[in-house]
């Protein structure tokens, strides 16, 4: 049993996040985050320099890393400053690709940004509900649908798109040319698109793909759940902080033990769902990666939750604020719960194995 | 035992509902519905229809220009602007200041000032936080010192409600600081127009503006505008948070909330089936009807004490407590209804919006972020758990 992370990896995650909060603190993150295109191009060629994307991708196809351990670090730091850069659409994309034994190269030079096009209105995340279909023309093939709610869309180059090939699910790239795009900023910040795909020219990247969307939707579940987690420990504490330094009534309101007891819930929900996480990030692209997956995105969905929603009531009005940091913590702790699965999409998911 | 409303009651909820059917304009319903910013035009013409009326100033009685209501009245009232969507009345002038001049104000004060409430002449907002005395009101600093005929304010104010708006701010300030904390405070009526005063704007978590600072540098205001005794404020604070108010378990908005909610999950389609239909979801939306019911019976129950003893007691903050909670629950299920469509930023929900439009997923999530608003406002929740410590428990 090591607990541990590797030497490469803990100097990955040591040099991200030192580069993040000296050159991506929360002011310039808020300049970015909610103005179109959501995203800071010089900052993305610097985090793709450290090798970020790098070690999203297994060695043999190009990359330094590619497991579950190479994902959470990357999001745990991306977490601690909100970065709203579209690295989850690189590291669901990077699953795909390698499964297809497609080329990473731009992938990992960040030279070209992706983003995961699998959702649809009326089925944000069961990919068994995706009617985009394709069809064959020429020696290539086109998409018909609408995908939605594809983050990082806004400012993709290339599409990993899940669509219907003879009833079966296969995934495909598209240039984002070839789509109509429509770009919007979230309430978290990041940005996000809807998807209009009219017989756009389309590159098939696996025919029989269920296995590696759903691998990508795990990958990208870990992903969520490790920034949660970072995003949930630099909300703790700075809640702890204000616990020590405000004042009323005469002393720090740390001092009253209904806080007191309300910060120890949300520690203890935090080192929960750090828990969660390792298990989730241990087992992709295992036969439990799967139920792991929906297990860790319940429980953050919880915790999340909770932890966002008693900083901000702990502190008081100031959470209330633009300005300070702690409301931008809280929108993307309780806004990730609808990403790739919300608590109750996971936890159907793990009732249904009790069944069979 | 007979919780139905009585026939008068019930004639009453009647005419309310004809009266708002026909008065209350659709493009102002239509931007409460929303979810909207109601802009202080739209609150001005809302106030303005009412007051044609004689319906305005609910909780006056008569002699001041007030319908003269029960407290079961002006329940079912709130209730029904709520279920039509009508603008919530601003509450500073009518439901907060014309009750402290109506108790503790001069004749002077009653005659200059309510009528001025009423005709929408004055826009009063609220100066009591500081940025050192939230919860712990009692240590407020903003200091007023006479000269002969005038107070000199200086100090600073804040989660100014609506201040952006305002031509009048009742101020709590500290007039004598050698006494005990609650024994040095005076309230004091100011011109937002007076030198020395600057109101900046503060945004808030979902992206809005309600809320600002006040800063005071050197405003002289008459010394008249002392409200009650010298360094009696307190008393009026006191009088505030304990008024009588009908209205603050929001039950009416909170069965707004759950239409909203349950017609949403009727809307949203998950994998060929209506979200309604999805157990997980629809037990959320159970518990929390379920909740809902309890706290209209309790709210009622407390309505009933008030209207036979005359005043409620501690256990208003029993519907503080509980009602905020509900609320913030309900839009924490609009919000989860819509999943990955409410993300939207408020204001690039148009057109392009493609999933499920404008009406349901423009200020979604934002209502649900600006509400966190109300467990902390007005005496937060944990507040009024202490008040209920003592007062209810003895603890």
């Amino acid at each position: 049993m090591d607990f541990n992370l590797t030497e490469d990896r803990r100097m990955l995650a040591d040099s991200l996040g030192r580069f993040l909060s000296e050159q991506y603190p929360v002011e310039h993150r808020n300049k970015v985050a909610y103005e179109l295109p959501c995203h800071d191009a010089s900052m993305w060629e610097a985090i793709a320099d450290l090798g970020v994307m790098g070690a999203l991708v297994p060695e043999d196809a190009g990359g330094f890393g590619g497991t579950g351990f190479d994902i959470s670090v990357v999001f745990e730091a991306a977490g601690r400053v909100l970065c709203p850069e579209p690295l989850l659409g690189a590291t669901m994309a990077a699953r795909v690709l390698v499964a297809a034994g497609a080329d990473c190269e731009d992938l990992v030079a960040g030279a070209v940004k992706y983003a995961a096009a699998f959702g649809e209105v009326e089925a944000p995340y069961d990919l068994d509900g995706v009617s985009c279909v394709a069809t064959e023309k020429g020696d290539g093939y086109t998409l018909s649908g609408r995908k939605a709610a594809v983050y990082g869309g806004q400012a993709a180059d290339r599409f990993v798109v899940a669509a219907k090939l003879n009833g079966k699910l296969a995934a495909f790239e598209v240039e984002t040319g070839a789509a109509r795009v429509v770009a919007y900023p979230m309430m978290d910040g990041g940005g996000a698109a809807e998807v209009l795909l009219d017989d756009a020219p389309a590159k098939l990247l696996l025919a029989d793909a269920a296995d590696a969307l759903e691998d990508a939707v795990n990958a990208g579940i870990v992903a969520l759940c490790a920034e949660a987690v970072g995003a949930m420990e630099i909300t703790l504490n700075t809640t702890v902080d204000y616990l020590k330094t405000r004042k009323q009534f005469g002393v720090p309101i740390g001092k009253f033990q209904v806080l007191q007891h309300r910060a120890v819930d949300m520690l203890t929900e935090l080192e929960q769902a750090r828990s969660i996480t390792i298990k989730a990030a241990s087992d992709l692209g295992t036969d439990q990666a799967s139920r792991s997956a929906s297990m860790a995105k319940n429980l953050i969905g919880r915790a999340a939750r909770q932890v966002a929603e008693e900083a901000i009531q702990m502190h008081g009005g100031i959470a209330m604020t633009w300005e300070y940091p702690i409301s931008h913590f809280g929108k993307r702790l309780i806004m990730l719960d609808a990403q790739l699965g919300d608590q109750d999409y996971h936890l159907s998911r793990v009732m249904a194995a009790y069944a069979a | 035992m007979d919780l139905s409303y009585s026939k008068e009651d019930i004639a009453f909820r009647d005419d309310v509902r004809a009266y708002l059917a026909e008065a209350l304009p659709t493009r102002i319903s239509d931007v409460v519905r929303s979810g909207g910013e109601l802009t202080k035009e739209i609150m001005e013409e809302w106030h303005a229809i009412l007051q044609r009326k004689g319906w305005l100033a609910t909780i006056w009685p008569k002699k001041f220009g007030g319908p003269g209501w029960t407290p079961v009245q002006r329940h079912i009232f709130e209730e029904e602007c709520c279920r039509a969507y009508a603008p919530r009345i601003v509450p500073f002038g009518l439901s907060m200041l014309g009750p402290v001049l109506q108790k503790f104000g001069t004749k002077e004060q009653q005659d200059y000032y309510l009528p001025r409430i009423l005709s929408g002449e004055d826009w009063w907002c609220q100066g009591y936080s500081e940025p050192g005395a939230g919860s712990d009101l009692a240590s407020l600093k903003t200091r007023a010192v006479r000269d002969g005929d005038e107070w000199v304010i200086n100090g600073q104010k804040t989660w100014t409600t609506l201040g952006q708006h305002a031509d009048k701010i009742f101020c709590l300030c500290r007039t004598n600081p050698e006494a005990k904390q609650q024994e040095g405070i005076s309230f004091i009526l100011v011109d937002m127009n007076t030198p020395g005063i600057e109101v900046r704007p503060i945004r808030l978590i979902e992206g809005g503006f309600e809320v600002n600072e006040v800063f005071f540098t050197d405003v002289r205001v008459p010394y008249e505008n002392l409200v009650g005794e010298l360094d009696k404020g307190w008393t009026i604070a006191k009088f505030l948070l304990t008024h009588e108010r009908t209205g603050i378990a929001g039950v009416g908005f909170s069965m707004q909330a759950l239409e909203e909610v349950k017609a949403l999950a009727r809307k949203v389609r998950r994998n060929g089936k209506p979200l309604a239909e999805d157990p997980l979801f629809a037990s959320r939306i159970a518990k929390a009807e379920i909740d809902l019911e309890a706290m209209k019976i309790t709210n009622l129950r407390m309505l009933f004490k008030a209207q036979e003893q005359g005043a409620p007691g501690s256990e208003t903050s029993i519907l503080k407590i509980k009602g905020t909670v509900i609320h913030q629950e309900l839009k924490d299920l609009a919000r989860r209804a819509l999943g990955p469509a409410a993300a939207p930023f408020p204001g690039h929900v148009t057109e392009g919006n493609l999933m499920f439009g404008p009406e349901d997923t423009a200020y979604n999530a934002a209502r649900y972020f600006n509400n966190r608003k109300t467990s902390i406002f007005g005496g937060s929740n944990e507040i009024q758990r202490n008040i209920l410590t003592k007062a209810a428990l003895e603890l």
